[in-house]
This record gives C-alpha cells, sequence and structure tokens, in this order.
C-alpha cells in the first residue's frame, strides 16, 4: 500500500444515545483518491464529517476512537480544531458559495488566516482557480457575485475556495451529486488532477462514479465497514457476498 | 356542495374585507391629516414651517410664528442617537442569542426582551426622570439630566426588542451551509460571524434597526418626559430638546379649534407621517432585496 495519510482507529460515533459508526478502523493512502460507497443513512456522511471535525458542531454528537492524520490524534483534548480544518479541506453535496464576489469567495480563506497582501492574495486566488479549472470561465467577472454562476462552475469556485487555503487532505461529500452529466465529468476530470497534490476522500452515491475516479473503495452499511480494498478489487471479485448485492443493485 | 362554495366565497370575502379595511384606515389617516393640515399653509408658508426655528403660536404682542425646524432636528437627533446606541447592543445581542448561547439561556432570555418589549412608554420616561437624568447630570456636571441624551438613551431601550428580535431572525435566517463553508475553511466562530453571518444578515439587520428607528422617531411620552421640553435650536446632546410628538401632545389639548395653531399642529401629524412612511417603506425594500438575494 502506498504512504498512509489518515490512519482511523476503532472509531464510533454517537448521535444522541444511537451509534451511528461502529468501530471503524482503515488506513487512506496519501495522494490517491478514496471513495466511500454505501447505501442512504449508512453513516458515510458522518464519517467524512469527523476527518474534519465538522461534526463538532452537532449539539450531542460524541465520538470515541482515534483518527490520526500525520501522526497526531485529531480527537485529542488538546488539538487546534480550527488548525485541523485548515488542513483537511471540504467540499460539500450542495455547492455553497458565499453571497460575496467570485473573487472574495476564494480569498475568503486566505484573509481568515490574517493575509493581507493584495498582490499575494491575487496570486493565489488565481491559482486556486486555475487548479479549480475555472479560471478561463470566470477570469473577467471575479468581481460578479458567485451566485451567478451556474451550478457546476459554483460547485468549482467552491473547490478553488478550499484549495486556496493549501489543505493537504479534501474531502468531497458527493460533490457531484446536484449536477448534470457534464458538469459532473468536469469535476471528475478535475478530481483526477487534484490527487496529484492533495489526498481525496469523496464519499459517493453514484457506483459507477466511484469505480471511475477512486483508487481504493469502501463499503459502509449500517455505521459499519463491511469492505474496503483496491477499487477494481471491490468491483470485480468483491469477498463478502453483501457487497457483490450492493455494487450489483440488487438493493440501496 | 353549494353550501360549501358559499361558505368558502363568505369566507374569502371576510378576509379580503379584513385586508381592505387596513388599507382604509391607512388612507383615511392621511387623508384627514392632509384635510387638517391644510388650512394651516393659508397662513404659513411651508418653507417657513419647515425650516424656521422658531415656534411661537401664542405670542400676542409680536407676529406668532410657526418653524419646526427644531423639532425636526431634535426628533432625529434623539432617535438616531437612540439608533447609535442601540444598535450595537442589539446586535450583539442578537448573535449571542443566535450563535453563542445555550438552548436553555436562549430560552430565558427570549421572553425577557419580549417583556422589554411591552413596558409602557411612560415607565420608561418615568426612569428618564428618576435614574438616567440624575445619572447625566452627575456625569456631565449639569444642572438637570432632561436632554435629548437622555431620550436617545431611554429611545435605544425602547427599540431594543425590536432590533434584537429582528436581527436575531436574520441571522438564523443565513443558511447554515454558509457557517458550514466558513468553519470548514478554518475559521473561527467569531471569523464566521462577522464576515459571513452579519454580512448575509446585513439587511435584515439595517431593515431591523429602520423598524426600531420608525418607532423612535413616533415616540411621545417618553420623550415628552426626559428631554426637558425646550423649544430651541439643540446645539449638542446635552441641550434640552422638544421632539415633534411632544409639541402635539403638550399643545394639542389646549389650543382654540379652528385657529392656524390648531391646524399647524396637524401639519406636525402630517410630517412625521411622511417620515415614518418613508422609513418603513425603506426597510421594507431592503428587506424584500435581502430575501430575493438568499434564496
Amino acid at each position: 500500500m502506498d504512504n498512509c495519510k489518515i490512519t482511523v482507529h476503532n472509531f464510533n460515533f454517537y448521535y444522541g444515545g444511537v451509534k451511528v459508526l461502529k468501530n471503524i478502523s482503515m488506513e487512506i493512502p496519501e495522494n490517491r483518491v478514496t471513495g466511500i460507497i454505501g447505501p442512504s443513512g449508512c453513516g458515510k456522511s458522518t464519517f467524512l464529517r469527523s476527518i474534519n471535525r465538522m461534526n463538532d458542531t452537532i449539539l450531542g454528537a460524541r465520538a470515541e476512537g482515534r483518527i490520526v492524520i500525520d501522526g497526531r490524534n485529531i480527537y485529542d483534548d488538546d488539538i487546534d480544531v480550527v488548525g485541523v480544518r485548515r488542513k483537511v479541506g471540504m467540499v460539500f453535496q450542495k455547492s455553497n458559495p458565499f453571497p460575496k464576489s467570485i473573487f472574495e469567495n476564494v480569498a475568503y480563506g486566505l484573509r481568515i488566516n490574517g493575509e493581507k497582501d493584495r498582490y499575494r492574495i491575487e496570486e493565489a486566488v488565481e491559482k486556486s482557480l486555475k487548479d479549480a479549472a475555472l479560471w478561463d470561465e470566470v477570469k473577467d467577472r471575479l468581481n460578479k457575485n458567485a451566485f451567478e454562476l451556474s451550478g457546476g462552475q459554483q460547485q468549482r469556485l467552491c473547490i478553488a475556495r478550499a484549495l486556496a487555503v493549501e489543505p493537504e487532505i479534501l474531502l468531497m461529500d458527493e460533490p457531484a451529486s446536484a449536477l448534470d452529466p457534464t458538469a459532473t465529468l468536469k469535476i471528475e476530470e478535475l478530481i483526477q488532477e487534484l490527487k496529484k497534490k492533495y489526498t481525496i476522500v469523496i464519499v459517493t452515491h453514484n457506483m459507477q462514479q466511484a469505480a471511475r475516479i477512486s483508487d481504493f473503495t469502501a463499503f459502509f452499511m449500517l455505521g459499519e465497514l463491511i469492505e474496503y480494498n483496491i477499487t477494481s478489487i471491490i468491483f470485480t471479485k468483491p469477498s463478502r457476498k453483501i457487497t457483490e448485492d450492493y455494487i450489483t443493485g440488487r438493493f440501496g | 356542495m353549494a353550501y360549501s362554495r358559499i361558505k368558502e366565497n363568505t369566507i374569502h370575502g371576510l378576509f379580503f374585507f379584513n385586508g381592505v379595511l387596513v388599507i382604509v384606515v391607512l388612507v383615511g389617516i392621511f387623508v384627514l391629516l392632509i384635510t387638517k393640515s391644510m388650512p394651516a399653509f393659508k397662513e404659513i408658508s411651508l418653507l417657513h414651517f419647515l425650516f424656521s426655528f422658531k415656534w411661537n403660536p401664542t405670542a400676542s404682542f409680536v407676529e406668532p410664528s410657526y418653524g419646526i425646524w427644531s423639532m425636526i432636528v431634535s426628533t432625529f437627533m434623539v432617535s438616531i442617537g437612540a439608533l447609535f446606541i442601540a444598535l450595537p447592543l442589539g446586535v450583539g445581542t442578537a448573535a449571542y442569542l443566535s450563535d453563542v448561547a445555550s438552548y436553555r439561556v436562549r430560552e430565558i432570555f427570549k421572553p425577557l426582551v419580549e417583556i422589554l418589549a411591552g413596558i409602557p412608554s411612560v415607565v420608561i420616561g418615568f426612569l428618564g426622570i428618576v435614574l438616567v437624568g440624575p445619572v447625566i447630570a452627575k456625569i456631565f456636571r449639569l444642572s438637570n439630566g432632561l436632554n435629548a441624551l437622555n431620550g436617545a438613551i431611554l429611545l435605544a431601550i425602547m427599540a431594543l426588542p425590536t432590533i434584537i428580535s429582528l436581527s436575531e431572525e436574520a441571522l438564523k435566517g443565513v443558511p447554515k451551509s454558509f457557517e458550514e463553508a466558513s468553519l470548514a475553511l478554518g475559521a473561527t466562530k467569531w471569523q464566521t460571524l462577522t464576515r459571513v453571518k452579519i454580512p448575509a444578515a446585513l439587511s435584515g439587520i439595517i431593515a431591523a434597526s429602520m423598524l426600531g428607528m420608525g418607532r423612535a422617531i413616533g415616540e411621545t411620552m417618553t420623550v415628552l418626559m426626559a428631554t426637558g421640553c425646550a423649544l430651541a435650536m439643540p446645539k449638542s446632546f446635552l441641550d434640552s430638546v422638544q421632539t415633534m410628538t411632544a409639541t402635539i401632545a403638550i399643545e394639542l389639548g389646549e389650543v382654540p379649534y379652528d385657529t392656524t395653531h390648531y391646524y399647524a399642529l396637524f401639519a406636525i401629524g402630517l410630517v412625521l407621517f411622511i417620515i415614518t412612511f418613508v422609513i418603513n417603506m425603506i426597510s421594507d425594500i431592503i428587506l424584500h432585496k435581502y430575501q430575493r438575494v438568499i434564496k
């Protein structure tokens, strides 16, 4: 296996009294795309949001076990959560640009980090938009409101915004589920480009998409990690019957 | 079948009538104010009325004069002063309630804010005389503390509930996805609040303060009691002032019917009506713009 970036040890997660993630352990490799599939409500989004501690914002949520990124358990009591989130970027299911200009959306992450140098901000915005394959479409209207962009463009803007703070890991929660096929294809091509620099974990509902873009695939069900392997193995000769039933569309 | 349709139509008509009634009352008040104030302008020129600051309708040895400029200035001083005090306090409280306070604190706090809205203005005016006034007098070494500053502080207290409730609603209306996006980028809660949530809710907050100010401008009893009632051009917030509302309240009871003075008081009411109407309309426009953007 490749260099391991994220190690999950016996991770449990509760909403109120309900256990939604059960004893998850897995290793996520660096500079690869790891896909997470599974039926609705299987805990795949919760798992993804555990990796940057976004679940902290939910009332009554509780985590047990460890998620280690670069040798540091992000659930240690003395960890700087804000620092974790700067290192682990996130793209959401529904594109959520701020009601600001295109430029300001991408510049936001830099500004909250205290960057004031106009030139460096401009440079970083251009670079991030180029990395997100959006630059050519927006370079003449950077001061326009982000809501004027199409759905697919908005999602790439959100990717650019996440890239601008130079994270090492990028979490994507069904980033293409609300997009049409052309826009989806663009995002998928972009992910292939991005994995050269980032470790990507992507939740997807779409099994063809998982098969196309991910190097490794994890199959979750009812809060458990059922099977985790190289994508081609998961999709051609899974070791568990239930995995096969799911990927052949017998349920879910 | 026919019966249910009659019922349906009756209810429809009833609601329509209620809606129309509001408009009729509004237009009725406007027409009344215009017809009652028009006779005043036979004697006074509009320009003199609005921009002369000498109000002396009962002068017996000299020509009576009807200038309300000092009252307009007083009214705006007191209400804009109130806004300056109430806005930071109100938005701060709203942000605390929507983003920081625990569920329990919020449930205790919100009814308290509502109770504040229910305190009669005469009680607030009383507070101004016995508490705020002496404190101001002491701090600024004045003979008494009944002045524009006192009025502004009291009106700020009265505008707070409106500003808090509406601002909190505006902040709550900011989609959770904005907040999540900001936090996921490594922003702190404070940065998320000041750089994303408040700007996104800004038009709602502006509308809230306009409504609060609309109320402050029309407020009568409090300013009558606490601002000292001096009909002169105020030079600072520490001068006693008399607002438009206070003048009407003081003089309308004693003025002889069918005199220029009588009609001039209605004209003051008309000016007041137009000012609050414009302010409410602006806040409404801002609020609608805000709702469109968020969708």
